[in-house]
């Protein structure tokens, strides 16, 4: 099996028509990814490459049976597509735009969670999950990847290619990389994915890959510690941010004494969770505790 | 993005909280003048984007003309905690009875707003968290319903706000919470909120953080932004659309992706080097805002190496690759580079690269290689 995208992922994607939606939507397509349509609410009735564009959500899903969507639409209407996605019921709404205001994520999360609760929202700012040898929803480069035995959860995109690609080289392969996205309020966090990770069969082990700001790394500490019998590895960016700045991410920002790396370092060792001081030291812990 | 005390201010007047009238100068003959018209007692109060302004000597009453001068002048240019102060606020003088406390934030951990009030205000509220932290009353909101009177009462009365008082610091907290949602804000914080002998209730301080995803739909917020404190290159970066924050070191460091330049940092402080900066290059970059962001990062006169860590996804090697020639042409830079590209396009980007034969510039196979070279090359070069 893998997490959240497969062979049963049926995509469909709000912003299609744009030059990054359509590019990725194809490349995902390219990769074995079963997409069955798009929405542009200007363009309803044309195709992208023989993928049909429909005028919005509950007309997608009723036409072609998605139940994947993924958000590429400019970030001021980007919470309102996946809202209706959402609400037209698909299952797993995967949100790629960055720079959504935090409010209107807050406002998303919390009405999904109240209206739609059988929909998981993965994002914003997310470079999307990778089920290698099944399916690609988002932006990352699928060939560093192959089908394997190691699940990986990130804040960060690149970061997760890099750590990515360390455990390749030492012949892991993964069942899923989900990245969760670098922004304040995620519609996923680390313990919802971890939690897929635990009872996904495919999955050996799991590497999380955090950075500083808010405290979604301790509250997975305390979770791996109940819940948790697969060995998790960590791994923190950030030791050297300084306070009240933000680096680069909206979420990435250590506010007076709260959200630094070394907190969430300790918090994960104290639970008794490895964590790498490098990419490289992640991998090579990765490989002490399974083998390739 | 951080507003001034007295900017928070104005946007609290937009939502009907009560502030005391005042006057933003830059002058000290501003000063005396904006002084002279309140009328005295006046408080002259140093805007700077950093607490603590009180103890470093950045706020003073004013009885007179000469003491308005005196402090004025005294505080315009004072450095607090690294600060400069280039802009004062002259306020008509409150009659203070006693300080409370209250914010709003997002608290990211419940995902929901959360609304904080503490009869300990004027004081640092870290403190008050930490060592008294019953005495700081927490209650999260639902951002699809807002904060509503009785929520607020509920709050004030848990709190033991004196009865005659309640109603107007429960409005005070609607009001703050309506600050929150309407101006985009990720804080919006009163410290020290105020009981005057008359027991009004009003907001003497103003700490107030906007979200700058969301100035697209606030066109008059995004004009407050305050660049006077702004580090030259950073101010520079972010007119050309990209995230650079300044640090102490003398590595300069770009990537793509922010998690990545972190990491990249850290590897780098890891190997004994200290970072000139932060700049994330972002996805897809191409040529051009590659030779920006170099000029960015060579501005900077402490630089004494520079590291590129690429891992292209979205961004392609080669164009990251023709950027960096394209710099060196331009700028021809003296400093030496240690150049780690990997994924999309490498090979095509690393043949640019020796085919440009660029003077000082060595290619490395990883991120923990290129980390250890750059930081030998930066000793040599000092």
């Amino acid at each position: 099996m893998s997490v959240l995208v497969g062979n049963d992922t049926k995509l469909a994607v709000a912003g299609i028509t744009g030059r990054e939606g359509s590019f990725h939507t194809l490349n995902n397509r390219k990769y074995g990814t079963n997409v069955v349509g798009g929405i542009n609410p200007k363009k309803a009735g044309e195709n992208v490459e023989g993928i049909p564009v429909f005028a919005d959500w509950e007309t997608t899903v009723k036409e072609t049976g998605a139940n994947t969507a993924m958000i590429f639409v400019p970030p001021p209407f980007a919470a309102a597509s996946a809202l209706e996605a959402a609400a037209a019921g698909v299952e797993v709404v995967i949100i790629i735009t960055e720079g959504i205001p935090a409010h209107d994520e807050l406002k998303l999360y919390n009405q999904v969670k109240r209206d739609y609760p059988n929909t998981r929202l993965v994002g914003p700012n997310c470079p999307g999950i990778l089920s290698p040898g099944k399916a690609n929803v988002g932006i990352i480069p699928a060939s560093f990847f192959k089908e394997g035995n190691v699940g990986v959860v990130s804040r960060s995109g690149t970061l997760t290619y890099q750590i990515g690609n360390e455990l390749a080289q030492k012949g892991f392969g993964n069942s899923s990389i989900v990245g969760i996205g670098g922004d304040p309020v995620p519609g996923s966090s680390f313990v919802d994915i971890i939690e897929l990770f635990e009872q996904d069969d495919q999955t050996e082990l799991i590497v999380m890959s955090g950075e500083i700001g808010g405290s979604a790394e301790e509250e997975a500490a305390e979770y791996i510690a109940e819940n948790v019998k697969k060995p998790v590895v960590a791994y923190i960016a950030g030791f050297t941010a300084p306070a009240g700045k933000q680096m680069g991410h909206a979420g990435a920002i250590v506010s007076g004494s709260a959200g630094t790396a070394k907190a969430k370092q300790e918090a994960l060792e104290a639970k008794g969770v490895r964590v790498g001081r490098t990419p490289t030291e992640t991998a090579e812990i990765a490989m002490e505790i399974i083998g390739a | 993005m951080d507003l001034l005390e007295y900017q928070g201010k104005q946007l609290f007047a937009r939502h009907g909280l009560e502030i005391s009238e005042g006057r933003a100068v830059t002058t000290v003959e501003d000063a005396v003048a904006a002084a002279n018209e309140l009328g005295y007692p006046v408080v002259v109060k140093a805007q700077v984007l950093v607490g603590g302004r009180g103890k470093a000597g950045g706020v003073k009453l004013a009885g007179d003309e000469a003491e308005a001068r005196e402090h004025a002048t005294n505080i315009l240019g004072l450095d607090i905690k690294g600060h400069i102060v280039h802009t004062l606020w002259i306020e008509k003088a409150s009659d203070i009875e006693t300080e409370y406390y209250a914010s709003v934030l997002l608290d990211r951990s419940a995902k929901k707003p959360l609304v904080m009030f503490s009869l300990e205000g004027g004081v640092d509220i870290e403190e008050v968290a930490e060592k008294t932290p019953e005495k700081l009353i927490k209650r999260n909101v639902d951002p699809l319903v807002g904060l509503t009177k009785d929520e607020a009462l509920e709050i004030v009365k848990t709190a033991g706000v004196p009865d005659d008082v309640q109603d107007g610091v429960a409005g005070i907290l609607v009001a703050l919470y309506e600050v929150w949602i309407e101006e985009d804000a990720t804080l919006a914080e009163i410290n020290p909120l105020i009981i005057t002998p008359d027991r009004k209730a009003k907001a003497l301080d103003a700490k107030v953080s906007l979200d700058e995803s969301a100035l697209f739909r606030h066109k008059e917020n995004a004009e407050l932004r305050y660049t006077q404190g702004e580090d030259e290159q950073e101010k520079t970066a972010r007119e050309k659309g990209i995230t650079y924050v300044a640090l102490d070191g003398d590595i300069g460091i770009l990537g793509n992706g922010a998690g990545l330049v972190m990491s990249t940092l850290d590897v780098v402080a890891q190997a004994g080097g200290s970072p000139a900066n932060f700049l994330d290059a972002g996805g897809g970059s191409d040529a051009d805002k590659i030779t920006e962001a170099t000029q960015v990062i060579l501005s900077n006169p402490n630089v004494k190496a520079v590291l590129f860590n690429i891992f292209g996804g979205i961004t392609r090697c080669d164009e990251v690759a023709n950027g960096l020639v394209e710099a060196f042409n331009r700028l021809k830079p003296t400093v030496p580079f240690v150049v780690r590209l990997d994924g999309t396009n490498d090979v095509a980007g690393r043949e640019i690269l020796e085919k440009a034969a660029l003077p000082n510039v060595y290619p490395a196979k990883t991120m923990l290689g290129a980390a250890e070279q750059v930081v030998a090359l930066a000793k040599e070069n000092s």
